[in-house]
């Protein structure tokens, strides 16, 4: 079947899509977005989660059809497209991407798209810094076998922190 | 495999009624699972998630009528106050990205004897209303789990919406696990109070083929708590109410636990729960 979906903000089509194909599958094959990681395949690990129609969901367990005529953003739908040149670490990260960078809260990388995105969207309703109860209850379904979680709160609080201080909001 | 998507409630039942061997899908937290696993392939998916009526909940008199598509995230935010204990059963499934799919339709559909949703539904005396082309039938929770990951819908059936009354007293739901997110209930209990009714609902999960009510230990907290004086729970009641509560499972042992565990983590959530009901119903009196 055909699906047709908004990713990052662009209309997209995806042909000769199996009927019980996860949406995941059809952005990394299908759209060549490989961003959104491959885990567990069954909503455990959260490498895969995506904004669906502004929810942090796990793109494993959407049926692509289920995405037919609605909006995805991936993690490289939030990097500022012009915010610097290739290769130059920060360029064009978002605030939370660059805190990762920053706290070093990425080592092999693999989880690190999902946590992004699901971080991204706790700031995106939080004013200043959440409590580290709320970032660990946000990131609970995230799992990452590298870093042993500190850094990662560490970065998440660095964002906030940073986002709070110009006042802005994801 | 045929992929249904219907946009409205109609065409649903009528899709259903034609292919009664379509398997509905909604959050996708079970169904895709299977398939991701190739655990079985349905022949036809029914996607339920483009029909915008399921999506609502509403006030029905002294019910809470959640429609079939309404996620647990959305349960937490907006029915915490009408219908706390499923909300706070809700809270506890998952992960926040498993919350914002999953549904209570979903949860019953798939009736686990560890779905989280059921001690709170059978406390709180839900309905599940199904529907098919053939009209609407009205099922009390206690009569839809009718064995391990069986329920009483027909083929041709769809959950239209899961009705329960809105609380009148304080609920409380209670459940098991080794951490504190991401965990199939060890197994689970809840209780809800109804001062008026002077009744006590108690709900048990994961401690028996299906989720079931606590009889017993219903009529027995109902007939012995002090609901005029409202004083403080005698404890011999407390704990007599665990103990039935306890009896009225038939747990096995498995990977997540024992028989003989889940029998005693059973009689102590149900002191406690009671117990924090009561103090509550106190504190507001
Ligand atoms: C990582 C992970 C963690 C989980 N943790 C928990 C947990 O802590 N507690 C818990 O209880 N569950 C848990 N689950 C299981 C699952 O999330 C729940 O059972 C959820 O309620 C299913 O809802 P859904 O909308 O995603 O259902 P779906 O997967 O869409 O459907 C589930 C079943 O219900 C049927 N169905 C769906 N809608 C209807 C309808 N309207 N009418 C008739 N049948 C219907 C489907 O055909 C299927 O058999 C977890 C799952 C995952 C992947
Ligand atoms: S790949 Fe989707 S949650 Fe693990
Ligand atoms: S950095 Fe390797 S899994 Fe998280």
């Amino acid at each position: 079947m055909r699906v047709n979906v908004t990713v990052n903000g662009r209309p997209m089509t995806a042909d000769d899509v199996w009927e019980g194909e996860s949406l995941l599958y059809v952005l990394r094959e299908r759209l060549g977005l490989p961003g959104a990681k491959n885990a567990c395949e069954q909503g455990e690990c959260g490498s895969c989660t995506v904004y669906l129609d502004g929810t942090p969901v796990c793109a494993c367990l959407v049926a692509a059809g289920q995405a037919e005529g609605r909006e995805v953003v991936t993690v490289e739908g939030l990097a500022v497209p012009d915010g610097g040149s290739d290769g130059e670490l920060g360029g064009g990260l978002d605030e939370v991407q660059r805190a990762f960078v920053d706290a070093g809260a990425v080592q092999c990388g693999f989880c690190t798209p999902g946590l992004v995105v699901q971080a991204h969207a706790l700031l995106a309703g939080s004013d200043g810094v959440p409590p580290d109860a709320d970032i660990r209850e946000a990131l609970a379904g995230n799992l990452c076998r590298c870093t042993g979680y500190e850094k990662i709160l560490d970065a998440v609080r660095l964002a906030a922190a940073r986002r709070a201080e110009s006042g802005s909001r994801a | 495999m045929d992929f249904l998507r219907p946009t409205a409630w109609p065409d649903a039942l009528a899709m259903k009624a034609e292919r009664p061997e379509a398997t509905p899908i909604q959050g996708g937290t079970d169904v895709m699972v299977e398939i991701n696993l190739d655990k079985g392939r349905p022949a036809a998916l029914l996607d339920l998630t483009a029909i915008p009526e399921l999506r609502d909940w509403s006030r029905e008199g002294g019910e809470i009528r959640v429609g079939a598509g309404v996620t647990y995230s959305r349960l937490i935010a907006e029915l915490g106050t009408e219908l706390p204990g499923l909300a706070q059963a809700s809270r506890t499934v998952g992960s926040p990205q498993i919350r914002n799919r999953g549904t209570v339709a979903g949860n019953l559909g798939a009736a686990s004897p560890a779905g989280d949703s059921h001690p709170p539904l059978l406390a709180g005396g839900a309905v599940v209303e199904a529907e098919s082309v053939r009209g609407t039938r009205l099922i009390p929770i206690g009569e839809f789990y009718t064995g391990v990951k069986r329920n009483a819908l027909a083929p041709d059936e769809l959950i239209r919406a899961v009705r329960v009354p809105a609380a009148t007293g304080p609920q409380y739901f209670s459940k098991i696990g080794t951490r504190n997110a991401m965990v199939i209930a060890v197994c689970s209990f809840a209780v809800a109070l109804d001062p008026g009714g002077r009744r006590v609902g108690a709900g048990i999960g994961s401690a028996a083929p299906t989720p079931r009510h606590a009889p017993q230990a219903e009529d027995f907290a109902s007939e012995r708590l002090d609901w005029d004086g409202q004083g403080p729970l005698d404890p011999g009641v407390a704990r007599r109410f665990g103990e039935l509560v306890a009896a009225s499972a038939a747990p096995i042992d498995d990977v997540r636990g024992r028989a003989a565990y889940r029998t005693h983590a059973l009689a102590v959530m149900a002191r406690r729960a009671l117990g924090w009901a009561w103090d509550d119903l106190r504190g507001s009196a």
